[in-house]
């Protein structure tokens, strides 16, 4: 055993690490007014993390250390990149919303950084317990982010339910992991993938992986274990949401994922049946659910049990028929990386429109077109690219998975392929509604129009890099391949 | 020359939408700019595409090869090409998009419908340009794809904000929504519907090119997919399912009965350029893919389905005639004529003969003109009388001379009348299924025929009696006392160049079939009869 350890490859998290140091400090020291150099430090921080990232990923080399259980490779890369820009972005709409309501800034940002330092770690994770911690360090903060508003009930629940029912996964995860381990004596994905070949007929090994599958099954969201989901999402300051419907979202899929593809892929007959079934009751309960919503932050949540739906049909196409995994891992991790920004605009829409209407019922956003155009448009853009229309983004990833299920093959397949594109249709209705009552309605009340009503600067960058990214992915997909190709070192190593 | 023959399409796609980001830019109150440069792009395509006939090469076609090719990567990690071309088929539908496109734009000029808003508006008709160009060009199945829902969004906006505002009675809805609300809607879910399937059929066909063809290579390209197609390779089980699918996603928007019922709403909620816009080339966009694209590349499986198709188009001839009949609103009745007008052409192209597909064709180009004329004048009526109803209307000619000529002249053509354009697309495609393709039913396809002929009869019913309800008569009381203005300059030089072109193309129909007649021909001699043949040899 080695313990020699490479500080390239720690380097972006180092960065983090010093980051959420220096805001906890800061935040020590500096007087009330001048706390909102947290948040410079914060945006300054994740931006630097970006640099190691980048050097590294040019080198292209694999590291592994730990006897390969902690691997930075091109996938691990890709990842962390994403978790980085997301909170990037999420932290540009934080500034002015946490700032004006006079929350605990430097605690903030201290929490959100924290809980992306877990998601990174997590990516490059390739042993149990490294997953598990940094699983929990992505999801422990966000129980105190989502009761942000102390004084809000709404903010209590949200916080309340997602603790509770989040502390209940995470133990039905921790049971199962236990008996990967009792089982196969094994903590790393590599051993226990070798150890289990042969064993699906072992009971212990189907309850362990069901286990194992609830656990996660809460932490993404997937129906029936979503309940959570909309009243946290409503309850929640909207950039914690947004950052819970990405960053956390994200963290929870690829960690199951690695699971699924690196440590049980000889046992796939076990999960793949278990999977199909979360994803059709994802997609069609989240999006017949979405069709009945009257707030607009509890549609988006709806949307995203949707969307997490969809991004289990790959795998659990490929999986059920027993087909090659790697076009569906890179098919997922392309519509993960297109849904990560293009939600993250819609909640920067949000966000922007709530200062106008000042509220979160749909209602109030009749005619927002007429009061303001701009916006209107990027309301269209960002709720049609989620609805997965050409030219924008979201258009590849649908076109991506329903390829990947295409390349499997068979009748379970083809069955699950239907079922996804007639919620596909059914989504564009709520989509479209939204739209329609900024763009269509007529106003009903008086929007907010002196200054405090205008996006803050930073808000502004936020929507114009997710605007920007939207249109450019939509036209040019080839952006968004590399992704997927990133992903398939996983396979080759 | 050589600038003109690469770039040459991709101009006449991408001018609109060059057009709409200069309008995005331009201030909201300087209307005349922003119409001058709406005109400016639309005209640019226009005359671009004059030059594309000018340079193309009449002579011969044979099925599958296209000019004024263009073929560069676009994604390469799934292989999917930046391939455009067109061909005698696809030259026709082209100009004919540019061509409506500009008119629509002149006759903008002074209609604005409410909320007014001309700069929007003008930006969602220049994307609405760029999708149509691009579909008719796109020789890419994921382009097309792409093309084929650019035009939805624009259209949902110009039905959803400047559609009909009147409240309407909606089974299942407790309140009453306004028309423009549910069409607008119910327009954008029923295409995509179909859209979703027809994307899993282009996807099934790239999965399996990579099986059949010899390099193993996956392809989305439409011009490998038919050589293979011609060779045979798709087949079976699989075959019908790709046939299946991307049978919906065409069906729907052309759109076939039984999945029309977006079109009466949709066209009639629509303000009336988009109305015109819809009617001319939208629903081309669906009986253009059936020729480009389900009969080439799944030849046999074409010959399969190819009844079924006659059946249903049959349907929907007398069944949109019938429902005309039925209708008290003028723009509805005209809204369900396309539903008749477009049976004949799937009538047409189901025969898959040479004659069956021209007469396809040049009935798309007619239908485009003569329809999209109609929607203009019923804009225009109900612009001057604020209202459709016909028992309302009548006396028009009397009120307006002008208008209500235009009117009688375009019924004529819309009903058939020998002389103008109308004419040869129902007329040959009824002699087309007298004789189809080797190995169809002919029982099936001859009672077609003779159904057709009596739907014919039905047309010229329905429009007769719109005629004498709007037009003859003695104008009602309620109108004694107001003054109407008829046709304004801005309505002529929109409207006289309709007219023109449904009086050359019904008397020299030979300047549609000058280039689709050997395309076609070379379509149905190479690619559907060897596979007739070979089907009926080996199924008995």
């Amino acid at each position: 055993m080695t313990f020699q350890i490479d500080y390239l490859a720690f380097a972006p998290e180092f960065v983090v690490i010093g980051t959420l140091l220096a805001v906890f400090a800061l935040d020590l020291i500096l007087p009330r007014p001048q706390k909102y150099w947290t948040a410079t430090v914060a945006v300054a921080g994740t931006a630097l993390a970006a640099v190691p990232l980048v050097i590294l990923a040019v080198e292209g080399e694999t590291r592994s250390m730990f006897d390969g259980s902690y691997v930075v490779d091109e996938f691990a890369l890709v990842l962390k990149g994403l978790f980085v820009v997301a909170v990037y972005l999420v932290f540009l709409m934080s500034h002015h919303y946490i700032e004006s309501d006079r929350y605990y800034q430097g605690e903030y940002y201290f929490l959100l950084l924290s809980s992306v330092l877990g998601s990174m770690v997590m990516a490059s994770a390739r042993d149990l317990i490294i997953l598990f911690v940094a699983l929990e360090l992505t999801t422990g903060p966000l129980y105190l982010l989502a009761g942000w508003r102390k004084g809000d009930v709404k903010s209590n629940e949200a916080s309340m339910k997602y603790f509770i029912l989040g502390v209940l996964s995470t133990a039905f995860l921790l049971y199962g992991m236990s008996f990967l381990y009792g089982l196969t004596g094994e903590v790393t994905f590599s051993g226990i993938a070798e150890a289990t070949a042969g064993m699906a007929d072992e009971p212990a090994l189907i309850l362990a992986i069901l286990f194992v599958i609830v656990g996660f099954g809460f932490k993404i969201a997937a129906v029936p274990f979503h309940f959570w989901a909309p009243d946290t999402y409503e309850g929640a300051p909207t950039p914690v949401t947004a950052y819970l419907s990405v960053n956390s979202k994200a963290a929870g899929f690829v960690a199951m994922l690695l699971v699924m593809y690196l440590a049980l892929p000889s046992v796939s007959e076990i999960w793949a049946p278990a999977l199909w079934v979360l994803a059709v009751l994802s997609m069609t309960v989240g999006n017949l659910s979405a069709l009945r919503q009257s707030n607009i932050v509890r549609l988006l949540a709806y949307s995203s049990v949707a969307q997490a739906g969809f991004m289990l049909v790959p795998f659990a196409s490929a999986a059920v028929v027993g087909a090659d995994l790697e076009e569906a891992f890179s098919a997922t991790v392309i519509y993960l990386t297109i849904y990560a920004v293009m939600n993250l605009g819609a909640f920067a829409v949000v966000i922007a429109g709530a200062r106008k209407t000042r509220s979160g019922e749909l209602r109030a956003w009749s005619g927002l077109g007429q009061a303001d155009t701009r916006l209107a448009v990027l309301v269209a853009v960002f709720f049609f690219s989620l609805a997965g229309i050409p030219p924008l983004a979201g258009w590849f990833a649908k076109f991506a998975m329903f390829r990947s299920v295409m390349i499997a093959g068979g009748t379970a397949t083809v069955v699950l392929a239907v079922i996804a594109a007639v919620n596909a249709v059914i989504a564009i209705y709520y989509y479209a509604r939204v739209v329609k009552t900024v763009w269509v309605d007529d106003p009903i009340g008086e929007f907010a129009d002196d200054a405090s009503a205008a996006p803050a600067g930073s808000l502004r960058l936020a929507l114009g890099l997710s605007l920007v990214f939207t249109v450019l992915v939509g036209f040019f997909p080839a952006i968004a391949t590399f992704v997927g190709d990133a992903s398939r070192v996983l396979a080759a190593g | 020359m050589e600038l003109f023959e690469t770039w040459g399409l991709t101009l006449i796609v991408f001018l609109p939408l060059a057009g709409a980001l200069l309008l995005g830019l331009l201030p909201k109150e300087n209307e005349l700019a922003l119409k001058t440069v709406a005109l400016l792009a639309s005209l640019g395509a226009f005359v671009l595409s004059l030059a594309l006939i000018s340079q193309f090469d009449f002579s011969g076609g044979t099925y599958n090869s296209y000019q004024f090719e263009v073929d560069e990567t676009w994604i390469g990690a799934i292989n999917a090409q930046y391939h455009l071309g067109v061909d005698g088929i696809s030259l026709p539908m082209l100009v004919l998009s540019t061509f409506v496109m500009v008119l629509a734009v002149i006759y903008s000029w002074n209609h604005w419908e409410e909320p007014k808003n001309p700069k929007a508006f003008l930006i969602l008709m220049m994307i609405l340009a760029t999708g149509m160009n691009g579909t008719f060009v796109a020789l890419d199945l994921v382009l097309f794809f792409i093309f084929f829902e650019v035009v939805l969004l624009p259209m949902y906006f110009m039905i959803g904000i400047w559609g009909d505002r009147t409240p309407r009675k909606i089974p299942g809805f407790s309140r009453e929504v306004e028309t423009r609300l549910y069409a607008s809607i119910k327009f954008f879910l029923f295409t995509l519907f179909g859209s979703a399937f027809m994307l899993l059929g282009f996807l099934a066909l790239y999965f399996k090119s990579g099986e059949v063809s010899e390099l193993g290579i996956r392809t989305f390209d439409i011009v490998e997919l038919t050589k293979l197609g011609g060779l045979g390779a798709f087949t079976g089980n699989f075959a019908s399912l790709v046939f299946g699918a991307m049978f919906l996603g065409f069906a729907v928007k052309v759109p076939m009965w039984p999945f029309h019922t977006w079109l009466p709403d949709a066209h009639t909620a629509a303000p009336t350029v988009g109305s015109v816009l819809l009617a001319a080339i939208l629903l081309k966009l669906g009986s253009y893919g059936f020729i480009r694209i389900s009969l080439p590349i799944l030849p046999e499986e074409a010959a399969n389905w190819a009844p079924a198709i006659a059946i249903l188009a049959v349907i929907g001839i007398i069944y949109g005639s019938l429902a005309c009949l039925a209708q008290t609103d003028m723009k509805r009745l005209i809204a369900f004529s396309s539903v008749g007008h477009m049976g004949f052409v799937m009538l047409g192209i189901a025969t898959m003969t040479d004659i069956g597909i021209n007469a396809a064709i040049i009935g798309m180009v007619a239908h485009g003109l003569i329809t999209g004329l109609l929607f203009f004048l019923a804009g225009s009526m109900s612009h001057r009388y604020h209202t459709r109803e016909m028992s309302r209307l009548g006396g028009n000619i009397k009120l307006m001379p002008v208008m209500g000529g235009i009117l009688a002249f375009t019924a004529m053509a819309s009903l058939g009348l020998p002389g103008l354009a109308g004419f040869w697309g129902e007329f040959m495609s009824l002699v087309g299924s007298y004789n189809p393709l080797d190995g169809l039913s002919l029982g099936v396809f001859r009672t077609a025929m003779v159904l057709g002929a009596i739907g014919t009869v039905l047309t010229a019913g329905y429009m007769l009696w719109m005629l004498q309800q709007v037009n003859l008569g003695e104008p009602s009381a309620e109108w004694e006392s107001k003054e109407f203005h008829d046709v304004d300059r801005f309505e002529l030089a929109a409207w006289v160049p309709l007219i023109i072109l449904i009086v050359v193309i019904g008397f020299y129909p030979k300047v549609i079939f000058d280039a689709t007649t050997d395309t076609v021909t070379s379509l149905v001699n190479t690619v559907f009869n060897a596979e007739a043949v070979a089907s009926l040899g080996s199924g008995g």
